[in-house]
């Protein structure tokens, strides 16, 4: 009951192999040079990573994962993180953002158009949510787009989007507002905008405190015109349709979490058996060994709490569970798991001492990089928020 | 075109290894094993030839009931079915005995007809590479070692081996046995729909009995040859530290010439 099946070991073990064999060698390099291994993606998709979750139609493996195909994307994405986070986000996004919301609410010709490069590795694509003004409160959505004719026109900029500006990126989602609802709010839909589309303009990559290998833009669109069959699911329920996608990644951010603080445990234990002190290695003292022990506490809750919202994702799709009960444990692990990685790659920083200060040890690149899991797809404060809500306490 | 290649499950090279007292073998049950990764690249090269043209690929071991993790780690990379030849009269098998089993397997997997025989150069853990000659030989086949590079044209194959002063291509009719180095390809990586589609794949079981072949011509008793010591290396002694009391360099040079590095 509390370890994954035999098909999921052996999907790790080869996540495993490949990570450390093609991505670990380079990755100090391509963090300092904030370089994305555009290379890579389709090595990914070779592996099956970028299609775990999607049909065979699109070239995916879904009938193909006995129920458990969420489950199977976290391992890689765990998997990868444990080697170099940004790694990890990219494939995160990439299925997440880029994937998801086509094969959940694209048109039959939207997925035919848009599916089998993103599956295979070929093609990436963006998920444009968050703007300036606007992130979690999505209803403080500003970019707008109006129907013109067979146009829409989309006018409006967005920020922080992951795989938006990458040399094989294919499409972006953006959500706009699209009118007024019967009820006054603002109307926000889908739309899908091609990259190289005249009017949507992709800014410079951003100076990041972490993530230097994950491909981060804002977006900005002016007179921006697609087609009026580029909306992606319903009209005005852009909103609706941008909280499940959320769901999802919060389990995938955990997932990612619980990467970092597993190479926290690995890398600790090795240093500090190793490195002398006093004429003994550093570990013989409780001040060094206690802080390790919380890491292990660290990666077996995150372990449970990741893996128990993944099964629970499965289960969902098979229609056994409640949408809630996933929202909740979803909630629940990015919450701890975010948090405790950050608290590890601090004691990590610790235990290496003047070394871990030293971009020549890979301690320096998670701490810098862990920080965003406490803010990445919702906030640490929007998951209490949620868990709140969930929990049916009085809300203002 | 169908091809057999024969594969050998290995001990980990990164892992301890410990022999057994009674008989100076590896202790296999006390290590971890995995696809030997030279052969790999045999597996890799026989999915191409069979992707570029037709056929099947056959994944062969003569080995211990672990080793049928090596046949499915070459399920999981493409290959059509595995056959699995364990019988403990094996054990303790020389090079000689392994080339007669895989020999008798290779006719029955084919029905006395093999088309290409794929092999890796040479194993990760006995590293002797005399099988597939030996096998060559026991099948009458041109045996075709060290390639880097094989290309297939109707009834002949093309081989490039590369020595250290040369490189020599050479043609072969078919049928014939192939080993192949680690540069011949870059071995793909299973995929997760690979993993899964290996489960369903056949893999047969034969013993000794099976293929015809007398327990006493195999295993340790018929070996040409026997271990009689196995010791672990000696720890590596303590370095000389040269201290640097101004004629630092020429202490060093010394140590050097000393042990005939200069």
């Amino acid at each position: 009951m509390f370890e994954l099946g035999a098909d999921h070991q052996e999907f790790r073990a080869l996540v495993r192999e490949f990570a450390a064999d093609q991505v670990a060698p380079h990755v100090a390099t391509w963090d300092e040079q904030a370089y994305f291994p555009v290379e890579l993606v389709p090595q990914l998709g070779d592996l099956g990573l970028f299609g775990l979750v999607v049909p065979e139609a699109f070239g995916g493996s879904l009938e193909h994962s006995d129920g458990g195909a969420f489950t199977s994307l976290c391992i890689a994405i765990e998997e990868l993180g444990y080697v170099d986070q940004s790694i990890g986000i990219t494939l995160s996004a990439g299925v997440g953002l880029g994937i998801n919301p086509i094969l959940t609410y694209g048109t039959p010709e939207q997925k035919e158009r848009w599916l089998p490069d993103l599956v295979a590795g070929r093609a990436l694509a963006g998920f444009g949510l968050t703007e300036p003004e606007a992130g979690s409160d999505a209803g403080g959505t500003r970019t707008r787009a109006t129907l013109e004719g067979e146009q829409w026109v989309v006018n409006g900029s967005k920020a922080f989007i992951t795989n938006s500006g990458t040399s094989i990126t294919s499409v972006t989602t953006v959500t706009a507002r699209t009118g007024v609802s019967a009820d006054g709010k603002p109307e926000i839909s889908a739309i899908m905008i091609p990259n190289g589309t005249a009017g949507f303009r992709v800014e410079p990559g951003y100076r990041k405190l972490g993530w230097h290998i994950s491909d981060t833009h804002g977006l900005a669109f002016e007179d921006c015109r697609v087609p009026a069959e580029n909306l992606l699911g319903e009209r005005g329920a852009g909103f609706k349709q941008f909280l499940k996608t959320l769901d999802d990644g919060r389990i995938a951010i955990s997932a990612l979490a619980l990467g970092c603080i597993r190479r926290m445990l690995d890398e600790c234990v090795a240093y500090s058996s190793s490195r002398m002190a006093f004429g003994r290695p550093i570990a013989v003292n409780q001040g060094v060994s206690f802080p390790i022990a919380d890491l292990a506490v660290m990666a077996d809750t995150g372990t449970l709490l990741t893996y128990r919202a993944a099964w629970l994702k499965d289960e969902y799709e098979a229609g056994r569970r409640s949408v809630d009960e996933v929202k909740k444990a979803a909630s629940v692990a990015k919450l701890y798991t975010s948090e405790a990685a950050m608290a590890a790659t601090r004691i990590a920083t610790q235990v290496f001492g003047g070394n871990g200060f030293m971009e020549e040890y890979p301690i320096a690149r998670f701490y810098r990089d862990a920080k965003i899991l406490e803010v990445g797809e919702g906030t640490s404060e929007v998951q209490r928020m949620v868990l709140g809500r969930l929990l049916g306490l009085p809300q203002a | 075109m169908n091809i057999v290649v024969c594969v050998k499950y290995v001990p980990d090279a990164q892992s301890e290894r410990a022999f057994r007292e009674q008989d100076k073998t590896v202790d296999r049950d006390a290590v971890d094993g995995l696809l030997s990764e030279v052969d790999e690249y045999a597996v890799e090269e026989a999915l191409k030839i069979v992707e570029a043209s037709e056929g099947e690929v056959t994944v062969l071991t003569v080995g211990p009931a672990q080793a049928a993790d090596a046949i499915k780690k070459a399920l999981q990379m493409g290959a059509d079915k595995g056959v699995h030849v364990c019988d403990d009269a094996i054990h303790g098998s020389d090079a000689a005995a392994t080339s007669l089993v895989l020999a008798e397997a290779i006719k029955k997997a084919t029905d006395g007809s093999p088309e290409l025989v794929l092999m890796g150069m040479t194993s990760t853990d006995g590293v002797m590479g005399v099988v597939p000659a030996m096998v060559a030989e026991r099948l009458g086949m041109p045996q075709v070692t060290f390639a880097s590079e094989l290309t297939i044209e109707g009834g002949s194959l093309r081989a490039r081996r590369d020595g250290d002063a040369a490189s020599d291509t050479i043609e072969a009719s078919l049928p014939a046995l192939v080993s192949v180095t680690d540069q011949i390809n870059e071995p793909r990586y299973p995929s997760f729909k690979g993993i899964m589609a290996a489960k369903k794949k056949p893999v047969e079981q034969w013993t000794l009995a099976d293929l015809g072949v007398d327990a006493g011509a195999v295993g340790i008793d018929a070996a040409w040859t026997k271990v009689i010591d196995v010791a672990k290396r000696p720890p590596r002694a303590q370095g000389t530290i040269v201290k640097d009391e101004g004629d630092g360099g020429t202490k060093l040079a010394e140590f050097l010439a000393a042990g005939k590095f200069l």
